[in-house]
Order: C-alpha cells, then structure tokens, then sequence
C-alpha cells in the first residue's frame, strides 16, 4: 500500500456549517488511535507544515482535555484547547475544539466547533473527521480570524469551490 | 488585529441556492445581462431578480444598469474569501495526515522488529 492510494477527501457543506474529511491510514487501528490520543505521538503530526506542536496538558478522558500550541518557525505561537466529550476506545472521539491562551483559559469570543472522528477497520483504517459549526454567523468569526493571510484570488479556483460547496 | 470582518455570512447564505450557485458559475466566465442569466431558470423574472438581489448583498456580484439592460459581473474577491480559508484547511489537514502516515509507519514497522 503506498501513500497515493490512501483516500483523502474534503468537503464543505455551507448548508449545514460543516466539513467533512475521509482519510485512509496504511495502520492497525489501534496504531492510528494511539496517534490520535497519546500526547507525545500528537506532538508529531498535529502542527501542520512549517508548525510545531507541543502539549502543555493531556488528560485523555471524557472530561478531561488537550491543551497545546502550535508555533511557527518565527516564533509565533497558537494556543488551542480540545475538550474530550466522548470517547469510545479505538472508534470514536467526539472533542469540543477551541482557541485558548497559554494558560489554557478558552477565549470566550471565538466560536468552538465539535469535531466527531470515527475510527474503522478494513484494509485500510479509515478515520472520518466531522467539524460542525453551530452557525453560519459561528463559521465566519472564524474565518474572518483566518483572513489575516489575505491572499489574492483567481477565478481558475472558482470551479474547485463551488465543487466543495456542492459535494455532500 | 485590525477590523477585518468580512460579513461572510451573507455569502454562506447566497452560496446555499442552487440557482444561485449556477449565476455564479455562469458569471464565472464572464459578465452576463439579468435576462440571459435568467433565460435557464424556469421561474418568473421577479423571482430570479430576488436571487440578484440577495448575491449583490452578499457582494458576491456587482450590477450595472446600462439603458435598459442591467448587467451583472462577478465580485472576485468576495468569492475568494471562504475560497481561500476552505482551501487553507484542507491543505492543513493534508499535511498533517501525511505526517501521520510517516509516524505509522515508523510506529509500525517499531511493532514489528520487538514484538512484546
């Protein structure tokens, strides 16, 4: 099984707040669970490129939470807070996601999201990632935080967002 | 931080219609005037003008009346709001699931050499 044939899909619904990912991981599920709930394995794959994660607090346990940054190779860093609602060994993991600050206090003016991710066997272990939003109004507080890039646009990428915004 | 709101959900509601969504592609070739636009919808011309209206308050089209033919052209920016950051997530989430293939397979292959 090589890296391309893994499946990757990601899709926005704007009717409903949420996205949708499906991955496909060449692992026994339990591996792939480990990554998903052991602070030192997180630490690893967490931060996207060029970022770095580090856990500052894990008590993986319905109650409990996640507490992290993310920081940039400038320096910057990103606090977040993922609050474990659910937690169903090896299938399920239901968190309540969030911006926080160092100390691990959520900053109540920003909108959390729930992020619901299934675990399943086959070939491959599959992991299917919901993000919902509440609102409308929720979803764009966040991107409008995200706006800081601020990059220009083309039209060539019209075509691939109304494809997102149409997939189910 | 400056004020940077967008007001995107004005755009979240506009881009929810199918009809809405198909002026938008359509535009995405080029400006159009409303009764071209309209010609492939089976609804009156009042009703597809309130679909106008709701993309040019979302600021997701701009309308010229020229004479009497009013002409809509695609706000390029407003679309490449949600565009970006949707796009921006998926690539983040691209990389750290290749991240973690690289982990598993390091973690995998640990497995296999000590079994214990």
């Amino acid at each position: 099984m090589t890296k391309t044939d893994l499946r990757y899909t990601f899709a926005a619904d704007m009717q409903t707040n949420q996205i949708r990912m499906v991955r496909e991981f060449a692992a026994p599920r339990s591996t792939v669970w480990a990554c998903y709930s052991r602070p030192e394995l997180l630490d690893r794959w967490f931060a996207p490129e060029p970022l770095t994660a580090k856990t500052a607090h894990m008590d993986f346990r319905e109650g409990g939470h996640w507490h992290f940054s993310m920081t940039m190779p400038e320096g910057d860093t990103y606090w977040s807070r993922f609050d474990y609602q659910t937690i169903t060994p090896e299938s399920r993991i239901i968190t309540l996601d969030g911006f926080s600050d160092p100390e691990g206090g959520v900053n109540p003016d920003m909108p959390r999201s729930t992020v619901d991710m299934q675990f399943e066997d086959g070939e491959v272990t599959t992991v299917t990632t919901v993000t919902q939003y509440a609102s409308a109004e929720d979803l764009q507080a966040v991107i409008d935080m995200g706006m800081e890039a601020g990059i220009g646009s083309t039209l060539d990428r019209l075509d691939a967002l109304l494809a997102d915004l149409t997939s189910k | 931080m400056e004020n940077q709101s967008t007001h995107l959900d004005p755009l979240f509601h506009a881009l929810a219609d199918p009809t809405r969504r198909a002026v938008v592609a359509r535009l995405g070739q080029g400006p159009a005037s409303v009764s071209d636009l309209a010609a492939p919808f089976p609804m009156g011309l009042p009703a597809f003008l309130k679909h106008i209206t709701v993309l040019e308050e979302a600021g997701l089209i701009g309308t010229e009346k020229v004479g009497r033919v009013r002409t809509c052209t695609l706000q390029e920016d407003r679309l490449a709001a949600a565009e970006d950051w949707f796009r921006e997530q998926r690539e983040q989430w691209k990389s750290r699931y290749d991240q973690l293939d690289e982990l598993l397979a390091e973690l995998t292959k640990d497995t296999e050499n000590d079994k214990d």
